[in-house]
């Protein structure tokens, strides 16, 4: 029989790490210092963005002919390369390591919410310092903090166009004959807060790209504010005026992004997210709806929501009805088998790669490469296709081995992985494998270690 | 043989889980019925909205290259007197010539006004229009048309890659596959997952469509263990640096496995190919993915052989873009696009499709290009000459209240 316990462990979490469950409730620690930020700490914004302005210099003279220059900058491809592999490596060490791993559950829900892709190799680095930025800085903070950190970010203004939009009768649109780009401005409305039945209309998604004009960001400065490129005048979205005759400022665009964040849609919009995510492809309605009440009610507080999440009565119920994303079964099942964040840290980057990332690619899902900015489908049969489980039956049958000269018993492995989940059908089928490899594979490769 | 036995026990299954047990009788390898057709049809999804105005270009309408001044700087070849192509696809010009390569401009589905990639795909693989029931919206129309085809069964369809195809999602069983897949399992594991598994139908139906195909691309070309090794210690595509290669590769595997199928029982194929969304400098944006769909078009040619003379390929997508270029070279999400056909069984060489005009009145929302025709309607007609479907079934069933208009003779 599954206790609660058990339950809320893997669904709200990575399962257990080397047999043992969180002895505090998943919420509990989210108002605490984030220790695996500490102790598996990546490289920060400022200096990934410093390292890309040396960068552009070179790039800059191997355009101009400079063989020295071009060497130069096929090895910084080659580091930038490097660099997000280090970056990968971290997140899943933290990931495997944690024992407050709602918080990384949370970490991963977050960034992919406001997903960001890198489009070329020198910006893969960037793609850590973000989600370190945005999600985790912002977790138990107010929604309206972690939007704010996100539409102003330089790597998403990047990736959506906001860095090459301009209002079409500033200063500089005039002059330089530039005009606006939309992207970040429908993404925002459609994807980061209000959700496509939100009740916006074009005339809304335009208004807020006009608003959204000044807002910019370059390698050297990051996000900065460009009052030149800023369309005079005001801006009407979802019936609320914006600026007005004085000098455009960026504290409209703060106004505005508070407003979406408290709108009514947002907190409908991001409690059915929540609950998709976590709890079921189609939720009870009373979760969404009770969430969304608490999100109204507190203005958007994430701890509020999230506490709320992991503590509604239809969030404890037995059923499995999630499939574990690859990224999230590949660090439950090296939690499983007891590896540790030391020893990931310690892997050759080969190993790295036949572990964790190919295997998340065939699983369909390639690491930090989602296909658009609504980043990682939610579907069940999105993650448990023939391919996909495929893919997860030879991992579990062929990595563990190469991961630990010694495999725990299977039969005892049951126990470390699951717990309690298990039932007497799979106990018994284990115990019938030939080897012990088998075993271990058959507990990993179980409905029980796939669902959450 | 223990281990064959156990495979068919797996299959059928799987298959029955699929909830249309009626509709697709239960079937293994051995009892696989002949296809209800001859005839192959592909599809893929050109997701991020290619510019159609780029890539079929209508540089005889002499508002064109005002509107974007900075856009198409390199020429393609001529088409006719209007039209010319976009120069990434030059290599396709023997297939033009041939009358084995054609064009549909001004086009869309029924979306409207949004402008949101994932809704636009989403009408686009559901087949549906704004006012569609919400059954309709859950399945792909590849689905409904394969629910419709006397006689289809799994093998009949095939869902190419490992992103996500809703066009080919729904009851009727249809399969999925990306070329590279390897399942390592021994016969007894192999028993004791099917008794696992069973209780829990997902898993079971999935691992039973996983074995079957593993072991037919086994038949297909026997494992090499030194081979397999090396591809482990390789680094993962996307992390490494020349991302063009990885492109060509993966645009190879899945036209070598689509071709592999089609060649034997395989019917209908679908698969997607990314990187349209050229919001910024254009010109350089889209040079990948036409490359990508060039390749894709030519190796299909060449890996079907004498199968691509009863082919019919046609790659359409969510939108066009914006008439005029926007601040960045680039062009932002629009309405009407075009489609491109290709294969033996079309008659090519030909742009088709009523030109709306770029003129200030003529466009939509004063900002797009209207959309004069249906992307319904173009695929309908080329599955209505394909495989002989009524039009009745096409407008009611497989496209929930289409009207197809008149037939534009592309099949």
């Amino acid at each position: 029989m599954a206790t609660p316990k058990a339950i809320i462990a893997h669904r709200f979490g990575f399962g257990p790490r080397d047999g043992k469950l969180p002895l505090y409730p998943p919420a509990s620690r989210l108002d605490k210092p984030d220790r695996m930020l500490k102790t598996f700490a990546a490289q920060g914004s400022a200096d990934a963005f410093a390292w890309l302005v040396e960068i552009r210099k070179i790039s800059d003279a191997a355009a101009g002919g400079d063989n020295a220059a071009r060497k130069q900058r096929q090895a910084a491809l080659a580091e930038a390369s490097r660099r997000a592999l280090v970056n990968a490596r971290l997140e899943l060490a933290r990931a495997v390591q944690s024992d407050d791993s709602y918080r990384e559950r949370l970490v991963r829900f977050w960034a992919d919410h406001f997903t960001v892709v890198a489009r070329r190799t020198l910006q893969r680095p960037l793609m850590t310092p973000f989600a370190d930025d945005v999600a985790r800085g912002h977790l138990a903070g107010s929604f309206a903090g972690m939007l704010r950190a996100a539409t102003t970010h330089p790597v998403m203004l990047g990736y959506l166009d906001q860095t090459g939009s301009v209002g079409p009768q500033s200063q500089f649109g005039q002059r330089r004959k530039r005009g606006l780009n939309e992207n970040l401005a429908r993404e925002l409305l459609e994807l980061h807060t209000l959700g496509i039945e939100g009740g916006y209309t074009q005339t809304d998604v335009r208004q807020a790209a006009l608003l959204l004009t000044g807002l910019s960001a370059n390698d050297t400065d990051g996000t900065v504010y460009l009052p030149n490129r800023a369309e005079p005048g005001a801006e009407t979205i979802l019936g609320k005026s914006y600026g007005g005759n004085r000098k455009a400022r960026i504290d409209d665009i703060y106004q505005f992004l508070d407003d979406l964040a408290v709108h009514p849609a947002t907190a409908r919009h991001m409690a059915w997210k929540l609950a998709v995510h976590f709890v079921s492809d189609t939720p009870d309605p009373a979760l969404v709806a009770d969430l969304a009440a608490i999100w109204r009610r507190t203005d958007g507080n994430l701890l509020a929501v999230s506490t709320a999440l992991t503590e509604h009565p239809a969030a404890q119920k037995p059923d499995q009805e999630k499939a574990r994303q690859p990224f999230d079964y590949i660090v439950a099942a090296l939690r499983a088998l007891g590896t540790s964040g030391a020893q990931i840290m310690d892997w050759k980057d080969p190993v790295l790669r036949r572990t964790a990332l190919r295997p998340m690619t065939a699983m369909g899902q390639t690491w930090q490469q989602p296909n658009g900015p609504d980043g990682w489908e939610e579907a069940f049969d999105r993650w448990i296709t023939p391919q996909a489980l495929a893919t997860r039956i030879d991992w579990a049958m062929q990595m563990p081995r190469r991961l630990r000269d010694k495999l725990p018993d299977a039969r005892k492995f049951v126990d470390l992985a699951l717990g309690d989940l298990a039932d007497d059908q799979l106990i018994r089928l284990v115990g019938r494998a030939e080897t012990n490899v088998e075993g271990v594979g058959l507990v990993l490769a179980s409905p029980q270690f796939n669902r959450r | 043989m223990t281990q064959h036995l156990n495979r068919r026990g797996f299959l059928r299954g799987g298959l029955a889980l699929g909830c249309s047990a009626a509709a697709f009788p239960l079937i293994s390898h051995a009892t696989f019925a002949a296809a209800p057709f001859d005839h192959r049809l592909i599809v893929v999804i050109l997701r991020g909205a290619m510019d159609g105005l780029d890539v079929i270009r209508p540089v005889g309408d002499r508002n064109f290259r005002q509107l974007r001044p900075e856009l198409g700087q390199g020429e393609g070849p001529a088409l006719d007197n209007f039209w010319q192509l976009h120069p990434g696809l030059s290599g396709l010009m023997p297939l033009w010539q041939a009358g084995e390569l054609g064009f549909v401009q001004a086009v869309s589905t029924p979306y409207r006004d949004q402008r949101s990639h994932f809704d636009g795909q989403d009408m686009l693989e559901a087949g549906t229009a704004m006012d569609s029931p919400p059954e309709f919206r859950r399945d792909g129309w590849m689905n409904r048309l394969l629910a419709g085809l006397p006689g289809a069964r799994s093998e009949t369809a095939f869902a190419v890659g490992r992103e996500a195809l809703p066009i080919l999602s729904g009851p009727a069983p249809a399969q999925r596959w990306a070329p590279e897949t390897e399942m390592r399992v021994s016969p007894q594991a192999r028993r004791l997952l099917e008794q696992l598994y069973e209780a829990d139908p997902p898993f079971h139906s999935a691992a039973g469509t996983a074995l079957e195909l593993t072991e037919m691309l086994n038949d297909l070309e026997p494992m090499d263990p030194a081979g397999e090794s090396e591809a482990m210690m390789a680094p993962p595509p996307m992390m490494g640096l020349p991302e063009p290669e990885k492109a060509n590769a993966e645009v190879s595997a899945f036209a070598a496995f689509a071709a592999a199928r089609l060649r034997e029982d395989t019917r209908i194929v679908a698969l997607s190919l990314a990187g349209w969304d050229t919001h910024a400098g254009q010109d350089n944006a889209i040079r990948r993915p036409l490359a990508r769909l060039e390749q894709l078009i030519l190796e299909l040619k060449a890996g079907l052989g004498p199968v691509w003379n009863k082919t019919a390929f046609i790659a359409m997508t969510e939108f066009g873009r914006t008439v005029r270029q926007n601040g960045t070279k680039g062009t932002d999400h629009g309405t009407g696009g075009a489609m491109i056909t290709a294969g033996g069984a079309i008659r090519g060489g030909r742009v088709l499709g009523q030109w709306p005009g770029l003129g200030d009145s003529d466009l939509y929302a004063g900002r797009d290009l209207t959309p004069t025709g249906d992307v319904r309607a173009v695929a309908a007609w080329v599955i209505h000459g394909l495989m002989g479907i009524d039009k009745g079934a096409l407008q009611n069933g497989v496209f929930p209240g289409l009207d197809m208009g008149t037939n534009p003779g592309i099949v």
